[in-house]
């Protein structure tokens, strides 16, 4: 048995998975930014095996590129977290409804 | 052969450290669960011969980011209060079985029309050195390497607007 992209992929579609059932199931704010983390990271599997699977360095790339937008999202939600905790004292986004109609 | 069971190992080994993650009840077990999985992808990085992103994994995601989460969850507090009243009912059960069936299909659709056979493009095989990463980051792909400059500015400059910013009880 050799081991090709596809394993890859799929591996990265179950991770994925868990992620978006991650961000629909739980309410601390910061477990969701975890599980977008995690999204995150399956879809740069994703890229590196396409990558290697077609000889492109361009995989490795755009992998590096979602790396650093994750550092810049994660910074700023973070800090939107602590603002948002700092007035309301909760991280649970089912109690954070002033916007509601 | 010792690669595929390299890989099964920490297939394993990721899946049930993303479980920990969603599942865990204190966001301090779901950092380490997630810390657990970003190690283990930095493996399967090695495996496909990508070195510089397996280093760039372990020291960005697993140092930096992951030691920002638990930063974050010591500053905010361990809520372990999480309520499991609804305020949408059936969402959780009906989420599960969204995503389960997302991921069926996904899978199904994916055994057709992944690659399966090896070397289907009959390519060298990648050597993701430093070196071979940076001809492309700053040849071809110069232009983006340079706006991820404003992209970083911009979120170190909106961090430090969230952090002055203060409540109408607290003194600026």
């Amino acid at each position: 048995m050799i081991l090709t992209a596809g394993w890859y992929m799929a591996l990265a579609a179950v991770l994925f998975s868990i992620g978006a059932a991650g961000v629909l199931v739980r309410r601390n704010a910061l477990v969701m930014f975890m599980s977008i983390e995690l999204m995150l990271n399956a879809v740069n599997l994703t890229f590196v095996a396409a990558g290697s699977e077609m000889g492109l360095i361009e995989g490795q790339v755009a992998a590096l590129f979602v790396i650093v937008v994750a550092a810049a999202e994660v910074t700023i939600g973070l800090a939107i977290l602590v603002a948002v905790f700092r007035r309301r004292s909760t991280a649970n986004v089912d109690e954070l409804a002033a916007l509601k109609g | 052969m010792i690669e595929v069971l390299v890989f099964a190992f920490f297939a394993a080994v990721a899946v049930a450290g993303a479980l920990v993650m969603v599942m865990a009840k204190n966001p301090v077990y779901s950092a380490i669960g997630l810390l657990t999985a970003m190690f283990a992808i930095a493996v399967f990085y090695v495996l496909q011969d990508a070195h510089f992103v397996a280093a760039i994994q372990v020291l960005i995601y697993a140092g930096a980011v992951m030691t920002l989460f638990l930063f974050v969850i010591m500053l905010i507090g361990v809520d372990k209060t999480e309520d499991t009243a609804e305020q949408i009912p059936y969402q959780r059960p009906l989420a599960i079985v969204v995503t389960v069936g997302f991921a069926t299909v996904i899978l199904i659709a994916g055994a057709q029309a992944w690659i399966t056979g090896s070397n289907l493009f009959e390519v060298d095989d990648l050597n993701g050195t430093i070196e071979t990463v940076a001809d492309a980051l700053f040849g071809t792909w110069m232009l983006a390497f340079l706006s991820t400059i404003f992209l970083l500015t911009i979120a170190a400059v909106g961090s430090i607007a969230l952090a002055y910013y203060s409540g109408p009880g607290e003194e600026s």
